[in-house]
């Protein structure tokens, strides 16, 4: 008898871009993707959710600041509350924080110009939907595309990100140093990535779903997807 | 305005093309007719300079499923697949705001690539301008590319190639094109040959109608621009890449769904143009209701909702009984859907508003029955003087080392990298190779089949000789595509030329025409389509005759597509013969400070063996590396595989020739490859079996870079200079 495929939603958004995409990794690894409609009240029968990347409503406003009114937003953090693992990627972080769900926002990145370009990036807890599988100290390969990147937060919240270990990823360099050289967009403490307290909720800027097919790409994601079907497929 | 003229003056019309619309009507038109006219009729969309050229070139072959005429052509990849290609400028209105022009040439072209019911897949983006050193075209360079980042990143559609280059003929009008790539299945292509109803009804899809880019097509694109260019910032359009992404998305919805009959984008002339060529190519009529028009501000004139250029929208050709289905579709996009008008038997289009005629003119004398001129053609009489005073033989004093880093670090040879990384070039999950190579490669979805994309124009070859400029395009572009193990199959183009009522500039475009036309029938690559963006110039000055080859080919298994990089361990090989020829190079410009000479020769059938021996040693999996050889000779494309790979090399460059000629002559046809030592032999024997000339120069491995006997240098230094050279000319 064969495993469950762990059913992991996809909302589009108006404005969403990397859906596709994050379905397509969902079903390369392993799982089964279901796309979400942003109207939609209902996620359905699901065991995770994906806010994919993208430039939800243009994103004319700060980014995520009209998507996180959406109606499938109240079905997301419900599942939230409920202990369903919930991973915001690049706008879905953005989306995520402006719904408060994620501590910290994202701003326009140091350069001020958008980036696209592979980096690496070290994971720094076990403890979170993302990263079950891997272990703090591992780096991972995957590409950043993004104009509002650049993670801050307020002094105290940094403090408990830091102290709490909330902090999942954070940009390095190929062995995993961090320096300034490879903060890409600029972040407070090179942070790419971050988890609630409970850590079924997961943000992070880099676009994992483009790092699984190594046809196409460097295969940092794959990991991360691997950790985040377990992890869903524990709460089945 | 400035000077009282007659109104058809100011809208563009000669007084002869005002004869012809009296004669057409049988009447004088009135004032909203002639707006259409002056739209329809203008260089932008009736291409009456150039139609008795675009005639000569060849558009038919096996592959060709579309080609001239429609919103973009479309070719063959087999396995049922379409793949939809077309090439825009946008030059125009980015001179004037560099931001919104390029953000909207974006916008503009991927409509085109869905109005043929296809998926835009990829972007690339060709660009001219002047010379970094001046602040201007700084502003330029950086406001189109973001430009180009703004709008396409947030659309969704990977911008995965394209090239740049600066010359001070483009610092006052830039050349912004861009072209776009869809795949759609094979049967669901949306083309004019598609059966439309009497009845059916025109729906106007997307955003509401404003006053933005009236005129765009007349005063912007169909005139030079002059000093008072800022007055006409009023008719560039603005973006709104959000609207546009649901725009795709409900489009290629309403195809999936078989809900339509027809499609098209608004474009140059807005509704107008839409409207009559939709009637013209159903060879039908259309009743067209202005006051049903969204518009954005009360009491707009007729004319201005006639020839509005507002941006993100569509006209949709649809069964009355499918009007409800599609209304919802577009709901559910957030989209407003009006049925703006309907298609009648006759070729009448007749346009109403609150049910009163205010303009009815025969739809075909809008959309095919514009001018058409055989202009005065004249060689320019200065050119014989750069000709004769070729480079190649000029005393060099110059180090060949520092003239290697003066060729590398040129803004034209030197690392794009800080421009594409502003890109999205990996949405959509299927882009297997991206900008900085060769040719760009994106896998079809659940296929290992890939198209690989190219865009080349030659620009101080096609100043010093506009036919071998043009046929060198063709001839690098198709190298690019079969460079990385793809075939050519076909080509769009941009043409892009000064003010085409000056001799020199019509025979210049004669010319490139010509080189295009011979280069396109010996490498097989028909012309399925383009754009030819007259009046890049300002006074008496005009931009060099830039054609832009937009080259499309295919792989069978991307898994076997070759990149430039190098790796260590291998034998280096040059194919094909290295000439004296420096006329026209890049070395001549930046190091002798000269644009002069006779340009390299072109040897068609030499060509065509060298395309044909890299595209099968890729299926045969022969090579590890291929590079071809262009701006800067073999010098800089031994040092681009160097960088890709981070991987030195040290080669014996061959034959008699001085070493500033053999590092940086840009003789045709050669490609740099590098092949594991034991596939060498055969790799030699595929090159004798096809004729190919060859030479093994050396190996790849290490951290240096040696040009034996010559000068070396290490990777790393070259790397630095390479990819810094860019960035800092944009500091200023």
């Amino acid at each position: 008898m064969s495993e469950p495929r762990p059913r992991v939603g996809v909302i589009t958004f108006p404005g969403s871009l990397d859906d596709r995409d994050a379905i397509r990794a969902v079903e390369t690894m392993g799982g089964r993707g279901v796309p979400i409609w942003h109207a939609d009240a209902s996620l359905g029968d699901v065991d995770a959710v994906i806010l994919p990347g993208g430039f939800s409503y243009g994103d004319y406003l700060r980014t995520g600041a009209i998507a996180r009114f959406a109606r499938v937003m109240e079905a997301v953090a419900a599942f939230a509350d409920a202990g369903g693992p919930v991973v915001g990627v690049c706008n879905g972080f953005q989306i995520l924080c402006e719904a408060g769900m994620l501590p910290g926002a994202l701003i326009r990145n140091r350069s001020l110009r958008f980036v696209c370009k592979p980096v690496d990036v070290r994971v720094e807890t076990s403890l979170s939907a993302l990263t079950g599988g891997l272990i703090a100290g591992d780096v991972l390969r995957m590409p950043v595309k993004h104009g509002e990147g650049q993670f801050v937060s307020t002094e105290e919240e940094l403090r408990r990100l830091e102290g709490d270990g909330l902090v999942v990823l954070r940009y390095c360099g190929p062995d995993g140093e961090l320096d300034d050289r490879h903060n890409v967009n600029g972040s407070t403490g090179s942070i790419a990535g971050v988890r609630n307290e409970r850590g079924n909720v997961v943000g992070l800027m880099p676009h994992p779903e483009h790092a699984v097919d190594p046809d196409v790409g460097p295969t940092g994601g794959q990991a991360l997807f691997a950790s985040l079907l377990s992890f869903a497929a524990a709460k089945v | 305005m400035k000077v009282e003229q007659p109104l058809h003056r100011a809208l563009g019309l000669t007084d002869d093309e005002l004869e012809r619309i009296r004669e057409r009507l049988g009447r004088d038109p009135n004032p909203t007719e002639l707006a259409m006219y002056g739209a329809m009729w203008s260089e932008h969309c009736s291409y009456k300079s150039s139609k008795i050229h675009l005639r000569r070139l060849p558009t038919e072959g096996p592959q060709v499923l579309v080609g001239p005429g429609q919103d973009a052509g479309a070719v063959d990849v087999g396995d049922d697949l379409a793949v939809v290609f077309k090439m825009e400028s946008h030059s125009h209105p980015s001179a004037i705001e560099p931001y919104q022009g390029a953000a909207t040439g974006v916008g503009g072209i991927v409509r085109d690539v869905v109005s043929m019911g296809a998926r835009p897949i990829a972007l690339l983006d060709p660009l001219r301008f002047g010379p970094l050193t001046d602040e201007r075209n700084r502003y330029l360079f950086e406001g189109v590319v973001a430009g180009i980042g703004g709008y396409g990143n947030c659309i969704g559609v990977p911008t995965v190639g394209g090239e740049i280059a600066f010359a001070e003929p483009h610092g006052a009008n830039p050349t912004v094109n861009v072209m776009c790539v869809g795949v759609a299945p094979a049967e669901r292509l949306v083309t004019g040959a598609r059966a439309v109803a009497d009845g059916s009804i025109m729906v106007l899809i997307g955003a509401a109608t404003g006053r933005d880019g009236i005129g765009g097509v007349s005063v912007l694109a169909s005139r030079t621009i002059e000093d008072d260019a800022a007055e006409s910032r009023p008719s560039v359009q603005i973006g709104d890449p959000f609207a546009e992404k649901l725009l795709i998305e409900a489009c290629l919805e309403l195809v999936e769904r078989g809900l339509l009959e027809g499609l098209q984008d608004l474009g140059g002339a807005g509704i107008t143009c839409a409207v009559s060529e939709s009637a013209s190519r159903a060879g039908m009529g259309a009743v067209l209701r202005l006051d049903a028009v969204p518009v954005r501000e009360p009491e707009m004139e007729a004319f201005e909702i006639l020839t509005s250029e507002s941006q993100e929208r569509m006209l949709a050709i649809v069964a009355p009984e499918r009007v409800p289905a599609v209304e919802d579709v577009c709901r559910r996009w957030g989209l407003a859907c009006v049925p703006i008008g309907t298609l009648v038997p006759g070729g009448g289009l007749r346009v109403e508003v609150d049910g009163v005629i205010v303009a009815e003119v025969p739809a075909r004398s809008l959309a095919d029955e514009g001018p058409e001129y055989d202009r005065p053609m004249a060689p320019p009489s200065t050119g014989d003087g750069d000709i004769d005073d070729d480079p190649t033989f000029a005393m060099v004093t110059t180090a060949p080392a520092d003239a290697f880093f003066g060729v590398l670090t040129s803004p034209n040879v030197a690392s794009k990298r800080w421009v594409w990384e502003q890109y999205d070039w990996i949405v959509q999950g299927g882009t297997v190779v991206g900008p900085g190579g060769d040719a760009a490669l994106i896998g079809l979805e659940g296929s290992v089949k890939a198209i690989a994309v190219s865009t080349d124009g030659k620009g101080r070859f096609g100043h010093l000789d506009p036919y071998l400029g043009a046929a060198h395009a063709v001839a690098e572009a198709a190298r690019n595509v079969a460079t990385v193990g793809a075939t050519p199959l076909a080509i769009t183009n941009c043409l892009n030329f000064g003010n085409p009522e000056r001799p020199e500039v019509m025979w210049q475009f004669a010319e490139s025409i010509r080189g295009m036309a011979d280069a396109c029938r010996v490498l097989d690559t028909p012309v399925t389509g383009g754009n030819v963006s007259f009046y890049n110039g300002s006074g008496g000055s005009a931009i060099w005759p830039t054609p832009v080859i937009g080259m499309l080919g295919v792989i069978e298994d991307h898994r076997l597509a070759v990149g430039h990089a190098f790796v260590p361990g291998t034998f280096v090989y040059l194919l094909g013969e290295t000439f004296a020829e420096l006329g026209g190079s890049e070395f001549a410009d930046v190091v002798l400070g000269r644009i002069a000479g006779r340009p390299p020769a072109l040897d068609l059938d030499r060509e065509r063996r060298l395309q044909r021996m890299l595209i099968e040693a890729a299926a045969l999996d022969l090579v590890s590396s291929a590079h071809d050889c262009a701006e800067g000779g073999v010098a800089v494309a031994l040092a681009e595989s160097a960088i890709a790979g981070g991987t030195g090399f040290a080669v014996t460059l061959p034959g008699d020739l001085p070493p500033h000629v053999v590092l940086f002559s840009e003789s045709a046809s050669r490609a740099v490859v590098s092949v594991s030592p034991e596939r060498a032999a055969r790799l030699e024997e595929l090159a004798s079996a096809l004729e190919v000339p060859f030479v093994r120069i050396g190996e790849s491995g290490g951290p240096r870079i040696v040009f034996d006997r010559i000068f070396e240098t290490t990777v790393d230094e070259v790397s630095a200079a390479y990819e810094e050279a860019l960035p800092k000319l944009l500091v200023g």
